[in-house]
């Protein structure tokens, strides 16, 4: 008699595992994108009174796309968007998905305040600071360009796990991950911050926010973008000139999940609110019809990706939510 | 003259002694500075950046994009819950496992073997009791990116911990009072329930709180099963819901704890953040120091009433 009781709460205890399945938005993937994602939770959340439920992880692009195609996210955060082997994964589990860009991520190479060389760069010239060969070879600024000063070169990136590193390579050295690997590299970008503003010879790079926060003790180069030097700004990421270094972030929601009111709620409320919040933490919003086509996407939706699993430079924002699914 | 000479060089011995016995006072002073100070500095820079931070408030809020709106309430309780559960699993095991081969395990090689393993498991990195606790709790036993399974995942950390504090704590008991027990006709259970387990509790105290408070501060394992950033509710009470499933709902709520939030915060660009964090970190490290005053005084409680 006591065990059958004892077997009936056990039973209990694992069948209330599924009470968190209601009023819940699950959310996962990359750091890049949550700060903007947790802020239109926070607002979304006071603005049902805590009706409606929403968590948000960090498990880094790849690890969010993990989780997403098992079903287990409704919403995945993306700094870059899903690659073939994701895809697969997702189509294996018959998920089936809407690609919305929300926001764009610049990248900002920043140098010490008394570099005066270095205002100006071209991708190239970053390219032989950073591409796989340069590894023990260029070590002072004078092998960059022989205009530049006789000084030691001290480079400071992101990790190898980070999609900042991804694209920056992608969109410099011309192959996703193809990095020279003597640099001082560091997950966390305030570190790189320190690193720079206390090395004359130093350069490195990392989200645009992080140079906003830090512009007294940064100089920010300004990048060649074919037809002229585009120093990074709000305003020149949104028209599309800052480039090659400036790409767009995405959200991937579940389309099952948008079938559930609260998903689709939280996705409409992201599209309304996501200009605004998006500038509040720092980052660069997208022309505001952007927003309004992604929710057209969302109410007919608008499934599969874009980009079919290439990774793509330079894209522009307002051709891209014009395509059709590839 | 003789004795003059003899006299001088057990004079010069003792100073040699005293001089040793000095320079070694002042190393092992050293010793403790270097890890007292390090902590101190630490801990000082992290309290005078954070202190001032600190109010009702910063307990009662959720996490918020906003510096000054954002709190610690979902990490806190979620730091307490998860603890509990540790606690709940971890004690029982690692007691019941070091009283099992200290009192009851046969003297071989397979006692041998476990000994050794249970050793080496202490120094396994964290990280790899979290994609253990990966595939097992979260995906196969189907426990979910939960309490429960952050629970399990610590309790297994520090598992060998307990379990070799428990075998010291027996050990330290006199021969005698086995002896003793065993001549006056008690079967092994009952010298362990009469005897053992009371004389060494305090011992055994002292691991679980050196355990607790490594657990306490762990992030890789519970990144990995999957611990939240962001979450702005809280698990339901424990012990409140619907009887008997209802009971424990809150084993299954998605969760964070407090580690998480502060790195999360560290990393955030706003300098506002970094004043979180060193709040939050302070309020961790006296969550820690509240849990090793309440095993002082337990300790203190328990050896009154041995009365050998």
């Amino acid at each position: 008699m006591k065990s059958m009781k004892i077997a009936a709460v056990v039973a209990g205890v694992f069948a209330s595992a599924t009470v968190y399945a209601q009023a819940l938005v699950k959310i996962d993937g990359s750091s890049t994108v949550y700060p903007i994602t947790e802020a239109v939770a926070e607002e979304f959340q006071k603005s049902k009174k805590n009706a409606i439920k929403v968590t948000v992880g960090i498990s880094g692009t790849g690890g969010g796309f993990k989780k997403f195609c098992r079903g287990e996210t409704d919403i995945s955060d993306a700094s870059r968007p899903i690659v073939k082997k994701e895809m697969d994964a997702c189509a294996a589990a018959g998920i089936k998905y809407v690609e919305l860009p929300v926001a764009f991520d610049a990248l900002t190479v920043v140098v010490h305040p008394s570099n005066t060389w270095a205002a100006n760069m071209k991708p190239e010239q970053l390219k032989v600071m950073w591409e796989p060969a340069a590894q023990g070879k260029i070590t002072n600024w004078k092998q960059v360009d022989p205009s530049f000063p006789d000084l030691p070169l001290k480079l400071y990136g992101p990790g190898a796990d980070s999609g900042t590193f991804e694209y920056f390579t992608e969109a410099i050295v011309g192959k996703a991950k193809s990095s020279r690997g003597d640099y001082t590299a560091s997950e966390d970008d305030n570190v790189l911050v320190q690193g720079v503003s206390r090395d004359k010879g130093g350069i490195g790079y990392f989200g645009f926010a992080y140079y906003i926060e830090n512009a007294g003790k940064l100089k920010a180069a300004a990048i060649w973008n074919g037809k002229k030097f585009v120093a990074p700004s709000a305003a020149v990421v949104e028209d599309g000139s800052y480039q090659p270094l400036a790409r767009p972030i995405f959200i991937y929601v579940n389309a099952k999940s948008l079938e559930k009111p609260e998903v689709k709620e939280f996705v409409h409320f992201y599209m309304k609110h996501g200009a605004k919040l998006t500038q509040e933490v720092k980052y660069v919003q997208l022309p505001a019809k952007i927003y309004e086509i992604n929710s057209g996407h969302v109410n007919k939706m608008k499934l599969g990706t874009v980009f079919g699993g290439v990774p793509e430079v330079g894209v522009k924002i307002d051709e891209l939510v014009k395509r059709e699914a590839k | 003259m003789d004795i003059e000479q003899k006299l001088e060089n057990i004079r010069g011995i003792i100073v040699r002694a005293k001089r040793w016995d000095l320079f070694f006072t002042l190393l092992g002073i050293l010793s403790l500075m270097v890890g007292v100070l390090t902590f101190t500095i630490l801990f000082v820079d992290m309290a005078i950046e954070g202190v001032p931070r600190l109010s009702m408030d910063f307990f009662t809020s959720f996490p918020s994009r906003r510096a000054a709106n954002a709190g610690i309430l979902s990490a806190w309780v979620g730091t307490v819950l998860v603890m509990l559960l540790t606690a709940l699993a971890a004690v029982p095991l690692g007691v019941a496992a070091g009283v099992y081969l200290e009192e009851y395990a046969p003297k071989n090689w397979i006692t041998d073997i476990i000994e050794i393993n249970i050793s080496n498991l202490a120094g396994i990195p964290s990280i790899v009791y979290g994609l253990l606790a990966l595939g097992l709790f979260v995906y196969y036993f189907g426990f979910g990116q939960s309490i429960l399974s952050a629970g399990l995942t610590l309790a297994l950390l520090i598992l060998p911990v307990i379990i070799v504090a428990t075998r010291e704590a027996i050990r330290s008991i006199p021969q005698a009072i086995h002896e003793g027990s065993y001549a006056c006709g008690a079967t092994t259970w009952q010298t362990v329930r009469d005897h053992i387990l009371p004389y060494s509790s305090a011992g055994i105290l002292t691991g679980v709180i050196l355990g607790m408070a490594r657990a306490i501060g762990e992030t890789a394992p519970i990144i990995t099963i999957g611990a939240l950033t962001f979450i702005a509710f809280l698990p339901p009470a424990p012990f409140t819901g619907e009887p008997p499933a209802g009971l424990f709902d809150w084993i299954f709520a998605p969760f964070t704890v407090m580690p998480i939030q502060m790195f999360n915060w560290t990393s955030r660009p706003e300098a506002a953040f970094t004043v979180n964090a060193a709040a939050a970190g302070f309020v961790l490290v006296f969550m820690t120091l509240a849990m090793n005053g309440l095993a002082i005084y337990l300790r203190y409680r328990l050896r009154k009433n041995i009365k050998w």
